[in-house]
């Protein structure tokens, strides 16, 4: 990628050559885009996707009830007064809840992912480009971080965190505190996977080359190594997406992680899951399901993009 | 032997000491004020700063970990903020409770994935294998209080077989306690099912691949006993490191699991501990579960070094 532009001058310039390796590496995208559709499984998962995303998107405006209207207390069962999937306790529509609540995790989990792909990037570039006492001392912590399980950690995190702060305008503080604490979370591991590709990188004449042109860590760690360890990155981008729609839904459930009034699938499933049991499983199963497809889901497009990047 | 041995011991005390730092750090990493936290924004500011100073959450944070640190070395974790009870009484039955979930589930979870991974790496391609791999890609992936919550449903109201109450408070017989822990069993089987049984398919596969199983075919063993004396014995050893990886994180998968079947153990204490803000008790719980995790990953690197030379004698 960003490499070719400084590996040109050492051959000699042939006219045109440029543009063929664009065009080169642009046909080379093509394929894997072409090999990523092929796959049957991976269109499903994208189609699921696509399909919460638009209920995340139009939100309220496609719903057939409010989802914040209360009728009640009527508690009604599926296919009663016109609600598809029946309402809560506090008569609200669930289908509804459902629909909207699907912007919640589409919002939260991309952005944890994103902050712990971003920080742990950075960790792993450093690590594994400089080495020496630094790769020790954070090797051994990540290695100590990631003897407890990721919700453990998160309960510990968001029991500790206060409840009023807000840096994103139009997030809900305490959605904005668990995107925080996942992106954190998520560091050391992402930190893990990077610096095992960077070391792969580091030995590569390419990057003795930058160092004898005089250039600057930084400038070989982000212009050079960077670009040449990207694939490893967007895998472990789509696999983190995952791993925080889990991690996202559970802590919610668990009640730390996204609070009333929003509209969160694991948080309904927390309200009513000891109502089941009295003959009330609407409430419990309609969410449960969606999370399950959307879990499912990221599953099989992040497979199915580990299986096409690896080629 | 001893060398190896001696060295893993050692790394795994070093891994604690960051541990407790890690854990300590955690339960600071939003500046969150412990009194206010507790008593809620309109308590008056003075009986938050008398708690805070009671709690001794007032003093500088590494004055708190120190002391903290020596309470640990003398096995004394502290008092409950919420209960004020020694939070080894609170953690302490509770963790016996979990330990006994835990072993069942590992009981079933590990023959049975171990033999599916196999059954599947040795039919592979075929419908099984295919099942076998759906099966378990959906059964990982889903948070467990999702496969919980169908199994309420399922086997808790639509067939009724089982109850969804796995402590009810009272003194029941361990054939009672068995019979209510079916469904927390399953909801854990079903989860860890899939990490055991794609690791032995994975490691049956690179096995039945490799050289020396080639060897062996050509020299003319019969299959039974090449899978078994060649293709089994390397290709289990990576799973024996899963099986110890996951112990540890069932610990994990036990708090959405202890809650929605409303068992008396360790996670669901934990759970309360986070939504009091008693911290003493979570990190505590947590630290706990962190040793349960290095205990586990010890024993299975012992096993893997006693079962395979190269790995105790590389290192020397």
């Amino acid at each position: 990628m960003g490499v070719i532009e400084d590996e040109i001058p050492a051959t000699p310039p042939v006219p045109g050559m440029q543009v063929d390796v664009i065009s080169d590496k642009r046909a080379a995208r093509r394929e894997k885009a072409r090999l990523f559709i092929k796959s049957p499984s991976a269109l499903i998962g994208l189609g699921i996707i696509l399909f919460w995303f638009v209920c995340a998107v139009l939100g309220a405006h496609i719903t057939p009830h409010d989802p914040f209207a209360t009728d009640g207390l009527s508690h009604d069962p599926p296919f009663t007064n016109g609600y598809y999937f029946g309402t809560d306790q506090l008569g609200r529509d669930v289908l509804a809840r459902i629909m909207v609540g699907a912007r919640d995790v589409l919002i939260a989990a991309p952005l944890a992912a994103i902050i712990g792909v971003a920080s742990g990037s950075m960790l792993g570039l450093l690590m594994g480009y400089y080495r020496g006492i630094l790769d020790d001392v954070l090797g051994r912590l990540i290695e100590a971080f990631l003897v407890l399980p990721l919700t453990l950690v998160g309960l510990l995190a968001l029991s500790a965190a206060p409840a009023d702060w807000s840096i994103i305008p139009g997030i809900e503080s305490s959605t904005q505190t668990v995107i925080l604490v996942v992106g954190l979370l998520f560091t050391p591991i992402v930190a893990r996977t990077v610096r095992a590709a960077v070391l792969a990188e580091r030995e590569n004449d390419y990057v003795q080359a930058a160092k004898l042109r005089g250039e600057n860590g930084l400038y070989i760690m982000t212009r050079e190594i960077l670009p040449n360890v990207m694939s490893p990155i967007v895998v472990e981008f789509t696999v983190r997406i995952g791993y925080a729609i889990f991690a996202i839904a559970t802590l919610s459930f668990l009640g730390v992680g996204i609070q009333e009034p929003t509209p969160d699938w694991g948080l309904m499933i927390a309200q009513e899951y000891r109502l089941v049991i009295g003959g009330y499983w609407w409430v419990t199963v309609f969410p449960a399901m969606a999370i399950a497809s959307l879990v499912i889901a990221v599953n099989l497009v992040a497979d199915r993009l580990q299986e096409v990047m690896e080629l | 032997m001893l060398i190896f041995l001696i060295r893993r011991i050692g790394l795994a005390i070093v891994t604690l000491f960051l541990l407790t730092i890690i854990v300590f750090a955690l339960s600071n990493v939003l500046p969150g004020n412990v009194g206010r936290q507790i008593m809620g924004p309109f308590a008056p500011q003075k009986s938050v700063d008398e708690l805070n100073q009671r709690l001794g959450t007032d003093q500088p944070l590494y004055t708190q970990y120190i002391k903290r640190m020596e309470g640990y070395a003398h096995l004394d974790l502290g008092k409950s903020y919420k209960s004020r009870e020694p939070v080894t009484h609170v953690i302490g039955s509770t963790f016996l409770n979990s330990t006994k979930l835990a072993f069942l589930a590992l009981l079933i979870t590990v023959p049975l994935g171990i033999l599916g991974g196999v059954i599947a790496a040795l039919r592979r391609g075929s419908l099984i294998d295919r099942s076998i791999v759906v099966f378990s890609l959906a059964g990982s992936s889903l948070p467990e209080f999702v496969t919980a919550s169908f199994l309420v449903v399922i086997f808790g109201l639509q067939l009724a077989w089982f109850p969804v109450i796995a402590s009810t408070g009272d003194v029941i017989s361990p054939a009672e306690q068995l019979y209510r822990l079916v469904l927390p069993i399953l909801a854990l089987v079903l989860v860890y099912f899939g990490y055991i049984a794609r690791m032995a398919r994975a490691g049956v596969i690179t096995a039945m691949e490799a050289e020396y199983t080639r060897t062996a075919f050509l020299k003319g063993l019969p299959r039974g006993v090449v899978i078994r004396r060649h293709v089994l014995r390397n290709a289990l050893l990576p799973t024996i490191a899963v099986v110890a990886t996951q112990t540890g994180y069932l610990f994990g998968g036990l708090l959405a699991v202890e809650l929605i079947f409303n068992y008396n153990g360790l996670g669901r204490e934990l759970v309360r501990a986070a939504l009091n803000k008693d911290l003493p008790v979570l990190s505590a719980g947590v630290l706990l579960i962190g040793v349960v995790y290095m205990v586990a990953t010890l024993l299975g690197d012992i096993l893997i070094s006693i079962l395979n030379p190269r790995v105790r004698l590389g290192d020397q």
